[in-house]
């Protein structure tokens, strides 16, 4: 059965993916490193300390997550993927966006032309219920649907 | 919640000086208003610090991005440090190797003339520890900043009691270029208060970097307050306590998200204003021996064949400061004496800024560490082992922001001794 949950648009669109779940802090430099520099389309997870998504491909895939952690190329790192056509196909965030998901979400669009749907607050009852694999519907207003 | 912005701000924002200019704004604002920021708040700090100082070639966004600020003459305001150079011909490698870095870090010389032209403070200022006294770029207590690299962000918040967000790759650079920055979290008083409690408990000082790692690991993003620490690093920042600091805040913010850290009775916010920086209803951590060593044992060892003989030993991730340069050439020195060596058993590079190696190359100590066979350089550790010919080598270090980001294993100072007297694993 189907579980809608409201969040925040940061970057409001529409996006109908496939959940890829991280359940702790995304490092988003440790996860894209090697996809950028071997120009993997698939964007295999390359975050050895993060075995819910390692190896698991992260481009077109809805990346639902608590928040980012890490170095602060983040925000440089998650731009280079949308630039490049890495990016997954929305960010989907439990908790309030952290501040460098926010500048690597805003300045892919700001500065590119890619649409990556970003949601923030989602609550935790959210990353509770939505496992990987799942078909989730993104849309404009901040509105998450998990089948 | 949409930004008050000054005429002159919104003049920006309008494109009076440019599209270019025009985006920069757009970017700062948006980044602004997802957190609520009501208004800009001048830079008020002399220089900015960039994380980006690599010239990989795969980030081609980002060059042409510095393209388009320089064609349009979006420049920097203020002059800025950035992080460590990729590449030092004196880190050991072998002829494919060798090969294998310039192409990897084939845009190195004409990403260097894009900071140049930008507003890249010296050819000699690639570091991430920019705020070391040798280097110059140290702010003061109060000042806005506009600034990336976790480790120099978290160091200027907490140690320094700057202020400056956790800001990214590229957004540090537009604060620096319009300067002005959105006014929120940690440049707030409210966003610096603590929403943890970290007691200390344990039986000895310990290690830097595996209590940065816990305390990262539990607060993620939040302001941690540590008890129980200044009974092992003392109460005032001298040389030992800053670096002890450098290492502890380079791994909570590598290994969780912190951006600052209150110490009790040390950091200058907690010294002036203690518990009352505690806000209502904060976690408590508890950390001890046993989760010391939880912590440890947690850590991925990401080498083909766990019993290999490490080939190569990295020491300064984030920047060695001059004490800790004398210090290690002490310990080292007496662990080799000890062992009856004289040179280090593995291939060994200690990092630091090139100032402070200027500072140090004046010193007995210098000869003393090129005697025992240690290669001083100014490089980046994490981009040289971010490449598959590196990743497969078992490299050993004593940082663990290198290991998260990296196939190096982590050791602490003690063992790292031992490694390079002894030899073997």
């Amino acid at each position: 059965m189907a579980k809608t949950f409201q969040g925040r648009a940061v970057v409001p669109g529409n996006a109908s993916a496939t959940a890829l779940v991280s359940r702790k802090g995304f490092n988003t430099l440790a996860s894209f490193q090697k996809a950028l520099m071997f120009k993997d389309k698939a964007a295999k997870c390359s975050d050895q300390n993060n075995p819910d998504i390692y190896e698991k491909p992260m481009h077109g895939a809805a990346l639902c997550l608590p928040q980012t952690i890490g170095s602060t190329t983040g925000g440089m790192v998650l731009f280079c993927a949308a630039a490049l056509g890495q990016q997954p196909a929305c960010l989907l965030f439990s908790k309030p966006i952290d501040s460098l998901a926010a500048a690597g979400a805003i300045l892919a669009d700001v500065w590119t032309d890619v649409s990556m749907p970003v949601v923030d607050t989602l609550g935790d009852e959210f990353l509770a219920a939505v496992q990987t694999g799942a078909k989730v519907t993104v849309k404009k207003d901040g509105t998450v649907i998990v089948d | 919640m949409a930004m008050t912005l000054t005429p002159e701000q919104q003049a920006l924002l309008n494109g009076e000086k440019g599209e270019t200019m025009a985006k920069v704004m757009k970017t700062l604002v948006m980044y602004g208003e997802t957190f609520g920021a009501e208004k800009m708040v001048p830079v008020t700090g002399g220089c900015g610090h960039l994380v980006t100082s690599f010239g990989l070639s795969v980030m081609k966004p980002v060059y042409a991005l510095m393209d388009q600020l320089i064609d349009s003459g979006v420049l920097s305001g203020q002059k800025f440090s950035a992080d460590p150079r990729p590449l030092d011909p004196n880190v050991p490698k072998n002829l494919l190797q060798d090969l294998f870095f310039k192409v990897m870090y084939s845009k190195q010389e004409s990403y260097e003339k894009q900071l140049q032209t930008l507003g890249l403070l010296s050819e000699d200022s690639f570091t991430c520890a920019c705020y070391m006294d040798e280097v110059g770029n140290k702010p003061k207590k109060g000042e806005v900043l506009s600034w990336a690299e976790s480790s120099a962000v978290v160091y200027a918040n907490s140690v320094l009691g700057a202020r400056c967000n956790r800001n990214s790759g590229i957004l540090e650079l537009f604060g620096s270029i319009a300067g002005f920055v959105p006014y929120f979290g940690f440049l707030t008083d409210e966003g610096r208060r603590a929403t943890w409690i970290v007691e200390v408990k344990t039986t000895s000082k310990p290690e830097a970097q595996i209590l940065g790692s816990a305390i990262g690991m539990k607060v993620m993003e939040d302001v941690p307050y540590v008890k129980g620490l200044s009974k092992f690093i003392g109460t005032e920042l001298n040389d030992d306590a800053t670096a002890y600091l450098k290492d502890f805040g380079a791994a909570t913010a590598s290994n969780g998200a912190v951006g600052l850290y209150h110490i009790d009775g040390l950091t200058p916010e907690a010294v002036e204003l203690g518990e009352k920086l505690i806000a209502k209803n904060a976690k408590t951590y508890i950390v001890d021996d046993a989760e010391l060593e939880r912590v440890k044992q947690s850590y991925p060892v990401m080498w083909k064949d766990v019993n290999a003989t490490p080939k190569l030993c990295f020491v300064g991730c984030p920047h060695l400061s001059l004490k800790q340069l004398h210090d290690w050439t002490n310990a080292l020195s007496e662990a080799l004496a000890k062992e009856g060596r004289k040179k280090v058993a593995v291939p060994t590079v200690f990092t630091s800024p090139v100032a402070v190696q200027r500072e140090f190359e004046k010193t007995p100590d210098y000869q003393k560490l090129c005697g025992m066979g240690v290669v001083l350089s100014y490089i980046c550790p994490l981009m040289y082992m971010n490449n598959p010919l590196c990743g497969k080598m078992p490299v050993v270090t004593n940082s663990n922001k290198l290991r998260t980001y990296t196939s190096a294993r982590y050791h602490t100072d003690a063992e790292i001794l031992a490694i390079l007297s002894k030899g073997g694993n």
